[in-house]
């Protein structure tokens, strides 16, 4: 591949800038290969698989209560788990970044349990802890001591405590590394200014992680929506009430119904980019405004 | 408002930073603190902003013991030398930001804070760049919206840390005028620290040189480079050279030789002789110093010649005019036209 400086590559839509670091070839090459291989290929077996099926039985099976319910309830779930995680998260990484107290190495270590453990076993230890008799299903349950009358295990908001479980790590370690980095100077001007704590945390501090923030949120929202293992143990599996869309594609290809799975799969994949597209062009926005984070 | 810093110690983990220090600033006064790294000027200027609390002693603002509030409550403007803009916010953004934080019971309407911010704009010659965000301006204009920023709470004092110290030469001493120009014109009480004497000497209405944590001397620039109170200012502040000398019958001796300079009053016995490069008269007869060229180099439109004096070859540095014919082992005797001697004697 020969770069002449004489014609300057356009912006945007060549492929080639020039550039003083050989090998791009060879490392373009390889990126399509591997994405290829490992992504896309499947992803197009799916969708041919899915193409199999007649319009109006991929209508109908799209349309169908029990399919809408379960990619309402995917979705929701991973939506509201994606939120909760950016608050909580945020602390998490406040406290390991900003301050120094005896077992913080620990703690730090614990934040990536939720990604090494298997989920079958989160999502059993979680049931357990959650159902009607367990520790704490049973504080909060109508005969426990504050006679709350909550149900956790086997309603969508179970499948919302599975999903925050395993979507924590991505939003703490993406928001830490840009905390860290944050310069001092940046709060003493705000506070010689006199901005109060909150002010100099709303107004300076939290903007400048929220590019980070919405990286955590599209990777803690995309991990959710494919969790498969933790939620069926603590979901309860109800068609139309907690049945994720993942369990309702097994189901469907325990069935045999093969063409059936693969158009939910489909309509998984497309609103999952759809979103996760937008959430990266928000991303964009928010670097374009916030500076290079 | 003046400022009074008294007997103030600061310790970092043990070692002090500052060592029982006290400084009066007066009103309206443009002051620099000159030291080199690890002097505790920087220090000294956080302990008055209030981003560092003092281990022992007060600091007042006219008669308010400002020692006992907060940063916030100070109301002091400060630089950073990195500058410090938000970066998620426009330049008039950051200049009405001191304002928009106020409580509502002391903020002013919204068109007059746009209003000051815009006036504010005006005086640090940057009109029309209101919409950009710093990361699009350049270093010194960065530097300009950091400052309009700070004057924007009218602050009762003026701190800049080390504000033109990332700034490249030529823009440096540009924003060096400007920065007298706004001064006279607010009439700020204004503390600048800086390790640039270049910068000291010629901004600053008093110079308050440090080092390792205490203060050396307190002076006008004038005072400070004529009349230096002890060998470390002397060697700080401009180019000197020094030799070992000995004071005797109130003369200068060299080597067992009277050097035709008047001791006044220093002490008999050994003493350090400290002089300028460029303060000398060359004399072909009578008592001089007299040593021979050991290297020498063209500066712009001097030459600075380097001399062995004396039998231990002690090297001293004097300024020639470029075109001086002196060559390589040339003898060359001089006088020092003003000198100061400070008795090592004990």
């Amino acid at each position: 591949m020969v770069v002449s400086p004489a014609h300057p590559a356009k912006a945007g839509w060549t492929f080639v800038k020039p550039s003083v670091v050989p090998g791009f070839g060879l490392t373009f090459g390889y990126t399509l290969l591997y994405l290829s291989l490992i992504v896309l290929i499947p992803i197009i077996g799916l969708f041919l698989k899915a193409a199999q099926v007649p319009l109006e039985d991929i209508v109908r099976i799209a349309t169908a209560p029990r399919t809408l319910n379960a990619l309402r309830v995917s979705f929701g779930a991973s939506f509201i788990a994606a939120l909760v995680n950016i608050v909580f998260g945020l602390i998490v990484a406040w406290v390991l970044v900003r301050y120094k107290f005896p077992g913080r190495r620990l703690m730090d270590a614990v934040v990536d349990l939720p990604f090494a453990l298997p989920t079958a076993v989160a999502g059993i230890a979680l049931s357990t802890l959650y159902a009607p008799k367990g520790w704490i299903g049973w504080l909060v349950s109508a005969n426990g001591p504050l006679h709350l009358g909550w149900k956790i295990a086997y309603t969508p908001t179970g499948i919302v405590i599975a999903l925050i479980f395993i979507g924590l790590p991505f939003v703490v370690r993406t928001v830490q590394p840009v905390l860290e980095e944050f310069e001092a100077e940046l709060e003493e001007a705000a506070a010689t200014l006199g901005a109060n704590r909150w002010q100099t945390i709303s107004m300076v501090i939290l903007p400048r992680l929220m590019p980070a923030i919405l990286t955590g949120f599209s990777l803690a929202f995309a991990r959710a929506v494919g969790e498969y293992g933790s939620v069926i143990f603590i979901a309860g599996n109800l068609p139309n009430v907690s049945e994720i869309a993942p369990v309702l594609i097994v189901i469907k290809l325990e069935e045999f119904d093969q063409a059936g799975a693969a158009v939910i799969a489909g309509i998984m994949l497309v609103i999952a980019f759809v979103m996760l597209f937008v959430i990266n062009l928000i991303q964009a926005w928010a670097r374009r405004r916030f500076g290079d984070v | 408002m003046d400022i009074r810093v008294q007997n103030v110690l600061k310790q970092f983990s043990r070692y002090p930073a500052l060592n029982d220090v006290s400084l009066d600033i007066r009103s309206g006064e443009l002051i620099a603190l000159l030291g080199p790294s690890g002097s505790g000027k920087t220090t000294l200027l956080r302990l008055i902003a209030g981003l560092e609390t003092p281990t022992a002693g007060r600091i007042f603002f006219g008669d308010d013991d400002a020692s006992s509030k907060t940063v916030q409550q100070r109301n002091v403007g400060f630089v950073f030398q990195a500058y410090a803009l938000f970066r998620n916010m426009t330049v008039l953004e950051n200049i009405s930001f001191g304002l928009k934080v106020r409580p509502r019971a002391t903020r002013p309407p919204r068109a007059e804070i746009r209003k000051r911010a815009m006036e504010l704009l005006d005086l640090v010659q940057l009109s029309g760049l209101h919409d950009r965000f710093p990361q699009q301006l350049s270093g010194g204009q960065r530097q300009r919206v950091a400052l309009a920023r700070a004057l924007a709470i009218e602050p009762r004092v003026l701190l800049l840390d080390e504000p033109f110290g990332a700034l490249d030469a030529q823009v440096r001493k540009e924003l060096r005028k400007w920065l007298r120009e706004i001064h006279d014109k607010t009439g700020h009480t204004t503390v600048f620290v800086t390790h640039d004497q270049e910068e000291a000497l010629e901004l600053a209405d008093r110079l308050v040189v440090m080092s390792q944590g205490k203060i050396e001397q307190v002076g006008t620039p004038d005072e400070v480079y004529d009349r230096p109170d002890n060998p470390f200012v002397f060697n700080f502040i401009g180019e000197s050279s020094n030799l070992p000398v000995e004071i005797d019958n109130g003369e200068v001796w060299v080597g067992g030789r009277a050097v035709g300079l008047g001791a006044g009053d220093t002490p008999k016995g050994a003493a350090q002789l400290f002089f300028r490069p460029h303060d000398v008269e060359l004399v072909n007869e009578g008592a001089a110093l007299a040593g021979v060229v050991a290297a020498s180099r063209r500066v712009g439109g001097t030459r600075r010649v380097e001399l062995e004096i004396g039998g231990d070859a002690q090297r001293i540095e004097i300024d020639l005019p470029f075109d001086h014919p002196a060559g390589d082992k040339t003898r060359i005797a001089f006088r020092p036209k003003r000198w100061r001697l400070f008795s090592t004697a004990r």
